[in-house]
This record gives C-alpha cells, structure tokens and sequence, in this order.
C-alpha cells in the first residue's frame, strides 16, 4: 500500500508498504529519518518515541497505515531548518546526558512533550514522565541535570531574560 | 634577559589557560551533536541500495541431535535469496574467542536454546521471517544438562561437547578452573586460630547486558573478493581474527569499520552476526543487512555468569581475619567464551579488597545446556564481590561490630599482598573510599504525612501509600583488575597526524577503539590537545586500516588507547620540535607546545606552529603496552597476574514495603578511586552507569532459564531499572595517580559494577532482618512466600 503524511513539516510517502509494517519501520527504512531507534519494538524502551499529531508515541506500536495524512514529528524535528539545535537537545549535550546515546532520540522527544505541558517540572515530576524510556548507560541522573537545565533555560528564555 | 624571560612565561600562561579542553577537563562528546539530532549512523542504521536482510532460525531447544534440515521451502518462498547450514561455509566451522569451540551455525547437534542452525537472506525482513519458519528441522530432543550436579556427573549425565572435542585443559563438563592457596591455606589448625567462624552459601542469577542498540550491522562483497562490515563491537580486530578463517579470506581482505555502537557492557565481545552477515553476503554478492530483534539479541549474546558460592570466614574476637575458605562455580553455559578469563578474576579478586592471613579458593565454570555467559561489566568480580561482603555484613554482625569498621580493620592498602602474592605497589585508599561514603549526609527520612506516592516501592502501581515502609541502611567495597591480566599482552595502537588545515595547527587521531558509549573518542581529543597545543582535533572513524587498540572492556581503554595516543603524540611533538631545532637552531632543552606555538619555558614562544609545519604533515603510529603480567599457578594461583586494581565503595540506603516485598533504592552514594580523572564529567557518568547496572542485579534483573529454556528474552520480561526505580548517585571523585599508569589514570567502569551490588542487598538485610542469599532479591524473597 501506500502511506502519505507529513514528517516534520514535509510531505512524505512510502510505496510497497506490507500492512505489517509499523511507523518506525517506515520512517527509519523507507523515508530516511533513522533517527527514531529501533531497540525492543515492543513499547517498553521509548527509543522510537515521536510526536503524532502532537502526542508522543511509540512508532514501533503504531501501523504505517495509522499514520495516512497525519502530523509526524520525530528527533530530526526537534533541530531548525537552519540546523540549529533544540533547547532540549543543547540541554543534553551540556549535561553530559549522552553517552551510546541509543536512547536519546527518544528522551529528547518526551522531555519536549514535558515541558511543553509543564515548563518546570519538580524531579518527581520528571521520573514519572520519563519513566517509559529506557537508559542503559547513563543511570538517568546526568538526564535528570539535562531535564532541569532545559527547564530553566525555557522558563529563563520565556521570561525574556 | 629577564624581561624576556617574564615576558616569555605571562604569555605561556596566558596560553595555557586559554585550552580548558586538555584533560582534566569536560569538553563536550564529539558525537555528541549528531546523537541529539538522531544523524549519528548506528550500526542498525547502516543502508546500502540493493541491500538484503539476513536473519536465523534458531533452535527451540537447549540440547537435541539435528537428525534433518530441509531448506526447499524456505527457498522457494518469493523474494529468498540464499539459505544456508554449516555445509555452506567455506572455511573453518568453529570460532571462539579463547577456545574455538563454537559452530558458526549448528553442526549436527544444538547445545543451547536460541543457537543458530540456518541463515536466510530476503529482500525485506518480513519475507526472511517467513522463510525462517518454512525452514524444517527434525531434532532429536535430549534431557539438558543444566544443573551444578548434572554437569559435575558427566558419566550420568552425558557431556555437553564430547570429551575427544575439548580443546582446553577442562575436563568433563568443567570448562576451566583456578585454585589458590596462600599462607598456610585451610587447615584444622587454622581455623582453630580463629575465634569466630560464619559460613553462607550465595547465590547470584543470570544478569543480561541489555545494551540498548541491537546486535546489527552490514556486510558488503567487496570487488576484490573480500568484505567490507560495518559494525557494532568492542574489539574490531578480534572479531576480524575470528572470522576470517570461517569465510576462508586472508585477514587484509576483512575490513571493519566500527558503526555506531548503542552500549556494550561486555555483550559485543564475543561475535554475534558477524560471520552470518558476512557468509550471506559472499553467497549473494549483495549487501546484507541484520538487525536483532529484542528477543534475538538475548539470545545472541553471553550474559554474566550465574554462580553459586560457598564461603567461609574466620576472625578473631577483635575482627581480625584469619582465613577466607571460597568456592566459586560458574555456570559458562554451551560454549567457552571468556569463561576461562572469568574464573582467572573470580579467584584472583573472590576475597575482596582484604587482608586475609590463609586463603582457599576453587572457582570453576561448567559447561552447560544454559545459554552461554561470558563478559560482562564486572567480569567474574561482580559474582564475588556479593559473596565476600555479604560475609563481611554476617561476620560483623556475629562480632557485634560496625560493618564499615570490620571493613577497614581489614582493608588493604598500597604495599599489602594479595592472595595471589602480588604486591600492591600503588595506592589502594579502601578504608578511606568506605569513610567518605560513611560521611556523606544521608537523605532525609520519609516523611509519611507530605508523601509524594511516586517516591514509595510500588510508586505508580497506587499499591501502598506508606504503610510497612522500613528504612534500612548498607555498605559495601569492591575490587576490580584493569586490563587484560594473567600474561596477555593487550597492547593499543594509535596514529596521530598534525597539519595545518585552514591555517591552523590541526591533529588527527586514527585509533580502531570501539567508542560504545564511555567516551573515549572525548579522552582521546583531550589528550591530542594536552600534548600538541593544539585546540582542533578531529577523530578517524575507527577501522582494521590502523593496528589492533584490543577490546573496549576491562575498564582498560583510556589506560591503553589513551596511552597509545599520548605516545603517538608525543612523537609527533618531539618531531615538530626536532624540525625546529633543525631549522632554526634551537638550543634550548625545554622545548614544548602550547597554544597553537612552539615554546620554551626560558625563551618564551619560538614559533608558530604552522610555520614550522608549512604543506608538511606529521603522521606517527605508536603502541602501547601495559607492564606484562603472568599466568597464575594453576594449583597455588600465584603469580602477578594483573596489570592495575581499582577500587569503589558504597552506601545504598533503602525503603522496603515488607508487606508487599517492594523495594525502592532512595539513595546510592559511591566514592570511587580514578587515580586521574581525565574528563570528570564521564567518569562520574561511569560510575554512576555503574552503580545502576548494580542496582538492577541487586533487585530486579535476571534472565529466568529453566530447564535451559530462557522465559524471558524481552523488555517486558526481563526488568532493567528505569529512571523511577534509580535513585540519587552522589559520587565522590578520589584522584590518587598509579606511578604505572599514563597521567596516573586508573580504569573506572567496572569498579562501580562490582560494589554496588551488595551495598543494596546490605541495606535491605538491614530493613528486613532477613538473610538473603540469592540476588536479584525479589518479593517473594521478602514476604516469606517464596
């Protein structure tokens, strides 16, 4: 079959899709966005996590077919057209929060999703919205000092200082 | 004179500290903007036009005879372009990586649940799924051998490998052992010397890497008749050295380029689809692309070895020890792996970071139906170090002493012998590592009235609000080799190359060390810096065009591929210089760069850099060899067998539910030794991954194998700790420098790993009151239901 929808501003589409095929799957081998990773494919890491229409995701949980004239924004999204990083993305640089940084992809896009909904976020907070995603090099305190640094560069940037 | 002089330091200081990218500093991972963009090419990532897929079929069973394979279907299946048994491999049939004791693919008989028997290529990975499940094998299942007894009764029993196949010294189904024995060992009269004797038997089960990047990678037929691999591993050249026998190709037409690498943790050690990728590709002349799923990678890598421990103690009334009596067993699983490596630390490091008058110590490793277990983070000192300092937790509590103190009574220190007979000939801070955890303020109690429920065991689940909380407190120490020990020569290699690139000095480092994560590719830019002057440095993709760098393991890189780059750039500094002196003369003896320039602490700046480099580059290789070490005893274990020790301590503190059996970590401190911390901000990152891959031992992860079948190869299953379930790691960075090592480094990933552990199961004994022997500690374990 084949998919159409829009990825990161871009129109998109795939052809020959099997109905079997999920979105991670069409993103990263069919449309050149690889940066949506590909480690249990069972919802239970977060590396795949992207925004669809808005909300985040799992694209190894979701069909390509789901995806037919919608919104996908992935980790490729988060940086500018000029390719400027994200807040986020500076944030996890700084801290020290990449490592392998297999699972980065998708922490970026659920700190994103966080701090769109709650610009300061206590550490409690933080744990149980980045619960979904596993890190296994880190021991999540460098993306915990990445989390409060993109925190209060957002609220420090929104409040126009 | 002088005015120069004074003229010439302000301008060297003012240059030195314009570079805080040296080492001792944090500048950021070269990777790091292409990992945050999601650009950075992970091997699973690797795309080629044209390419195919490759996957296996592997076996439901943990032992059965092959009687048949039938590939006719699985051949016909539209979009198939090769299937293959070990009849179609051109070379030799068995690889390993001390012992060449495993089939590329499976030869007559599988000997653990998961092992490879055929290999399909397809133009997409659902049509090689389904060519996999059209493949018919007709097996002869046979009752697996998997327990202690089974393996130690080979006449009852049967053997896993047949006795005439044993290529290593083992016998029966003991796949390597190690003895030691110091001072005056075990006897009735030592134990008689002691005044207080205590015992346990422990338990440890089957941890998994669970590296997050799957096992993946592309082969590509080269038009030479050799092969080009894209790959994620952690020692290229080793991988090169295993495979090329197998595909029948002389070693040079074997290239690998390291691929971006999503963790390790000791599971890429040992080679996964290398050899497959690469045998489909020769048979199809396409590029062949294999990406595990979740379920394949648990299947397709060794694990940490299960062990059962005994162990003995004696002290006297005042918590002197007296004599450590061990027995360590290993379960190694269907093939050799590093087994025979792990034993060699297991018994070298099984009596922890103590003065210990009389040592006995047996540690062995079976070979089994279980899957096989090789390296992983820790390396045969992890198992251990659960057995020593649970007995030092029951030792002291028999003295009625304080934990921390019995520990430091006993600790050893620079200048103290190991069991082994190796002297310590560098600083071993034990006491002091246990103190300053000791000291650290702890977290405040749990304040039931202003609860957050998220911070609770059990947390999101809503299944408690407070109730049966207690809070409980554990030490613990570890000790940990670096390097490969026992006589290996693990060298490194390193090229640096210095040009002028846009009118700027520039260095270029080309190393074959597999970045898997701990960032090394930073240390090596650091170091490039410190010793050139020089602020631009860029990192070649690491390959087999350069010399061996050995294995990212051991904690041992930054020591030896850090040091091989330090020699390599040093070299090119005293080359650059020597032009100088050459050109222009120079008589001073104190000749250095710095900032971009060459200098000299009494003349001041001589030259730019550049204009004495001009069109030239400078383009050195160097290696670089830890001291050598010998191969221990086999009946005595004595013998200076490892190359550098290092040392971390803890305290966990715990909440345990001990009406539910939940346990919640609330905090994990850690003070660790790094000798010199060449880049702060990854070595506290080290340590504190470490201490988190401890904690999930400690509590939660364990690959279920019963009856050699693994239940639980996935994500959902197979439990690691999650940002919920890991609690505050303060570190507390010691740098006492080793006179042997460069910059008087000291490894720093694996101490974390090996000490952790205990301090957690430490704490929960403490909140508990309950003995417990066996980890992961689970709730069964804690509410009596087990």
């Amino acid at each position: 079959m084949r998919v159409t929808f829009t990825a990161n501003g871009k129109p998109v589409e795939a052809d020959d899709v099997w109905e079997g095929e999920s979105l991670l799957y069409v993103l990263r081998e069919r449309v050149g966005l690889p940066g949506s990773k590909n480690a249990c494919e069972q919802g239970e890491c977060g590396s795949c996590t992207v925004y669809l229409d808005g909300t985040p995701v799992c694209s190894c949980l979701v069909a390509a077919g789901q995806v037919q004239g919608r919104e996908v924004r992935t980790v490729e999204g988060l940086t500018d057209e000029n390719g400027e990083l994200g807040l986020v993305q500076q944030a996890f640089i700084d801290a020290g929060a990449v490592q392998c940084g297999f699972c980065t992809p998708g922490l970026l896009v659920q700190t994103d999703a966080l701090l769109e909904q709650e610009a300061q976020p206590s550490d409690n907070d933080i744990r149980e919205a980045l619960s979904g995603n596993l890190c296994r090099c880190t021991g999540y305190e460098k993306i915990m000092d990445a989390v409060r640094l993109a925190s209060a560069r957002k609220c420090a940037k929104g409040s126009g200082e | 004179m002088s005015t120069r002089t004074i003229q010439g330091q302000k301008n060297l200081q003012d240059i030195r500290q314009s570079s805080p990218d040296g080492i001792g500093g944090s500048p950021l991972r070269p990777d790091g903007n292409l990992k945050v963009k999601g650009e950075f090419a992970y091997s699973s990532d690797m795309w080629h036009e044209d390419m195919l897929w490759g996957m296996a079929l592997r076996s439901p069973h943990p032992r059965a005879n092959i009687l048949s394979v039938d590939i006719s279907e699985a051949l016909k299946v539209p979009g198939v372009y090769a299937v293959l048994t070990h009849d179609d491999i051109p070379g030799s049939k068995f690889y390993g990586l001390e012992i060449q004791d495993q089939p590329a693919l499976a030869i007559d008989k599988v000997r653990y649940h998961g092992e490879a028997i055929a290999l399909v290529a397809a133009d997409h990975p659902e049509t090689a799924r389904r060519a996999v499940k059209k493949i018919k094998v007709e097996y002869e299942v046979l009752t697996p051998i998997v327990t202690e007894e089974q393996c130690l009764n080979p006449e009852v029993h049967g053997y896993v490998h047949e006795p005439h196949e044993y290529k290593s010294h083992g016998y029966g189904n003991i796949c390597h052992e190690q003895k030691l024995v110091s001072g005056l060992g075990v006897t009735d009269e030592v134990r008689a010397m002691a005044d207080v004797i205590v015992s346990g038997t422990y338990e440890v089960g089957m941890q998994d890497q669970a590296f997050l990047g799957p096992e993946s990678g592309l082969a590509v037929p080269a038009e030479d008749g050799g092969i080009d691999l894209y790959i994620a591993t952690q020692w290229l050249h080793v991988d090169r050295q295993q495979m090329a026998p197998v595909l029948a190709l002389p070693e040079e037409k074997v290239r690998l380029t390291l691929a971006g690498v999503g963790g390790a943790f000791g599971g890429r050690e040992d080679l996964s689809m290398q050899i497959h990728a690469c045998l489909l590709a020769q048979r199809t002349g396409k590029p062949v692309k294999i990406v595990y799923a979740r379920d394949e990678s648990f299947f397709g890598h060794v694990h940490r070895h299960p062990a059962k421990m005994f162990y003995e103690h004696g002290a006297t009334r005042d918590g002197k020890l007296v004599f450590a009596d061990c027995r360590i067993v290993l379960d190694g699983g269907a093939y050799a792996s590093a087994s025979p490596a792990v034993v060699g630390n297991a018994a070298s490091l099984g009596h922890g970071p103590y003065v210990i008058p009389n040592v006995k110590m047996h540690a062995i490793a079976l070979y089994s139906n279980n899957p096989s277990c090789g390296a992983m983070r820790g390396f045969g000192a992890v198992q251990a170090a659960f057995g020593y300092e649970s007995q030092m937790d029951k030792l002291a509590a028999e003295l009625g002493m304080d934990p921390v103190e019995l520990r430091q009574l006993n600790a050893m220190s620079e200048g103290d012998y190991m069991p082994t007979g190796q002297q310590i000939d560098s600083p071993a801070p034990v006491a002091e590592l246990l103190q300053r955890v000791k000291d650290m303020p702890l977290p405040p109690p749990l304040d039931l009235d202003n609860l957050d429920i998220r911070t609770v065991p059990g947390a999101l689940s809503n299944t408690s609000h407070g109730e049966g909380i207690v809070r409980g407190i554990g030490y613990s120490v570890g000790i940990k080799n670096v390097g490969f020990s026992e006589g290996f020569d693990d060298y490194s290699t390193a090229r640096v190359r210095l040009e002028v690139i846009g009118g700027e000095p520039v260095a270029m480092v080309h190393t074959a060390m597999a970045e898997v994560g701990q960032g090394g590719v930073t240390v090596h830019a650091q170091i490039a810096r410190t010793e050139l002057g020089v602020e631009q440095v860029t990192i070649h993709p690491a390959n087999t065009e350069v010399g061996s760098a050995g294995s990212t393991s051991a904690s041992r890189q930054t020591y030896m591929t850090g040091g091989a780059v330090k020699l390599a750039a040093e070299a090119v500094k005293q080359a650059l210089i020597e032009k100088g002196r050459r050109r222009y003369g120079w008589t001073e003896k104190d000749i250095t760069l710095v900032g971009g320039k060459v200098v000299s602490e009494s003349a001041g700046v001589l030259v730019p850099m550049v204009d004495l480099l001009g069109d030239e580059a400078i383009d050195l290789t160097r290696e670089h060899h830890h001291r050598p070490t010998v191969p221990f005893d086999k009946e005595t274990g004595q013998g200076f067998g490892h190359v550098q020790y290092t040392f971390c301590a803890n305290r966990a503190v715990v909440d345990v539910d001990i009406e539910l059996g939940l346990v919640k970590v609330v905090e994990l401190t850690a003070a660790q030794d790094v000798g010199k911390a060449l880049n702060p901000l990854s070595v506290v990152g080290q340590i504190q991954g470490g201490c988190t891959q401890a904690l999930g031992l400690a509590v939660m992860e364990e690959i279920i194998v019963k009856d050699g079948k693994v239940r639980n190869a996935s994500f959902t299953d197979y439990l690691i700790p999650t940002i919920l379930d890991t609690p505050p790691i303060p570190v507390d960075v010691l740098e006492l420098p080793d006179p042997n090592a460069p910059y008087g480094l000291r490894g720093v990933g694996e101490a974390p790993t090996v000490s952790a552990t205990p301090s957690i199961v430490a704490a929960i004994r403490q909140a508990t009151g309950i003995a417990l022997n066996r980890i992961p500690v689970r709730p069964e374990h804690l509410t009596g239901t087990l």
